[in-house]
């Protein structure tokens, strides 16, 4: 995969413990080849993903924030994800006003047996997120 | 309206109430700050004019028993909100309506002076009249405007128990976000640069969050919080972004526009714009509007199985 040759770039996952995490395995256990850049936080629930977690990890070094909790209707806690889905909405939509292109950040839902389709998901989000290049290309001073 | 008929209401309903929250003269005659009074005596001192800008709603919350307040038509959107959000009982706070058309920007007022100290203003029909050691000057109230009151559609408040004068029709045009939408023709770099050059300004005196009307947590709030420590002290452009985020984001679907935010701004930050974004993308997904009704809920307080609006995003 050649958008891997270059330098890594810094992808914050937040995944929700139940489907997406579990899809994050299942890829791995069928050892799906995956770029390398994504890190992953679990959480309990898409529902736990303030949406000041993505700017937070957005302004203080992330390129990229992928947020991925279960299928609309498949939420372990029943309705979760269906506030995440506002709240996460919202937020894309806020963040090209404030310059960050909205393709830095993505919302989407993967079950805990959609191994492949997690493969598919992390990596072309890791290829849109090579295309756009480091979101902080200089290191900012913390004076 | 006039002012006797104000002082009538709140005579009226001062009997009833602990404490009545209204305007008087501040330390010189351009500025009225707010007044709380709980004797007869004190209604005397009440003033009502194009001054009036502070939000008064806003101490509804942290005042105990019963309390009676004076509302602009703006305003009462956030007497509205805070019932949605349960944040004050309604039957305890006793709401004393005033027609209003607009008020005025001191900011601009200041610019038009040349920052002379204001010695007398009078308002006579569309004019304010500021008398300064150096001259009188006649300014229009249309430009002297503060944001908000360009595209009013509140002339008369939404809740009230005593209108003070005659309910009134607005006269301005509906919020169309123009300058919303001017704003978002620029590039992604013209944007971003827009707000790096705008939050460097910021010196984090909090005062945005301490007089917006919806920060209810002021003491708990969490960009002063150590734990979690969102934010540090660090006098840097991630901090000072980080905390304008953390007061947009948690005023999202809440946001009344009062502009209260940008009003107290001590360096002129358009901090109201990015609230106003929101609020512009809320009502075209939820087609709802904060503090008109109070049966509503706030849109992050809640969803819909399908979402008419909201599309999954291709990769």
């Amino acid at each position: 995969m050649s958008y891997l040759a270059g330098k890594e770039l810094r992808i914050i996952g937040f995944l929700c413990n139940w489907c997406s995490y579990g899809g994050a395995d299942t890829a791995g256990v069928a050892r799906f080849k995956q770029p390398t850049d994504l890190r992953i936080i679990r959480v309990p629930c898409s529902g736990r993903v303030n949406p000041l977690f993505v700017v937070k990890a957005l302004l203080n070094g992330a390129d990229g924030v992928l947020v991925s909790g279960c299928h609309p209707r498949d939420c372990h806690y029943s309705e979760g994800n269906f506030y995440a889905r506002r709240r996460l909405e919202m937020l894309k939509r806020l963040l090209p006003f404030l310059g960050i292109d909205e393709r830095r950040f993505h919302y989407t839902w993967v079950s805990a047996s959609e191994g492949a389709r997690w493969q598919k998901v992390v990596t072309d989000f890791t290829k849109i997120i090579h295309e756009l290049g480091p979101l902080h290309p200089k290191k900012e001073s913390t004076e | 309206m006039s002012i006797e008929r104000l002082r009538e209401a709140v005579k009226k309903i001062l009997p009833e109430v602990d404490v009545v929250i209204g305007y008087r003269q501040g330390f010189d005659p351009l500025h009225a700050t707010p007044y709380f009074i709980s004797q007869p005596e004190q209604v005397d001192q009440l003033i009502w004019n194009p001054l009036c800008v502070q939000n008064l709603c806003s101490y509804l919350p942290f005042l105990k028993g019963k309390v009676g307040v004076i509302v602009k038509g703006c305003d009462s959107r956030t007497i509205v909100q805070y019932m949605q959000e349960k944040l004050i009982e309604r039957e305890k706070i006793k709401v004393i309506g005033v027609p209003c058309l607009q008020v005025i920007s001191v900011k601009k007022v200041m610019a038009k002076i040349d920052y002379q100290v204001a010695e007398e203003v009078a308002f006579e029909g569309e004019n304010v009249i500021v008398k300064t050691p150096k001259e009188t000057k006649t300014i229009p109230l249309a430009e002297v405007m503060p944001r908000k009151c360009l595209t009013c559609q509140l002339a008369t408040p939404l809740q009230y128990d005593i209108l003070a004068g005659e309910a009134i029709q607005a006269n301005k045009p509906a919020e169309a976000f123009e300058e919303i939408k001017e704003f978002e023709q620029l590039s992604l770099e013209e944007r971003r640069r827009y707000w790096e050059r705008e939050f460097d300004r910021c010196i984090r005196c909090y005062a945005c969050r301490n007089a917006c009307p919806m920060c209810i947590c002021q003491d708990r709030c969490v960009a002063e919080s150590r734990d979690p420590h969102w934010t540090s002290q660090r006098a840097n452009l991630t901090e000072k972004f980080m905390f304008h985020m953390i007061h947009s984001v948690h005023l999202a679907g809440r946001c009344v526009g009062c502009g209260e935010c940008e009003r107290v701004c001590p360096m002129d930050i358009p901090v109201a714009k990015i609230k106003k974004k929101i609020s512009m993308d809320l009502k075209e997904l939820f087609d709802y509007q904060a503090g008109i009704n109070p049966d509503d809920l706030p849109p992050m307080y809640t969803f819909k199985v399908e979402e008419a609006k909201i599309k999954e995003h291709e990769l």
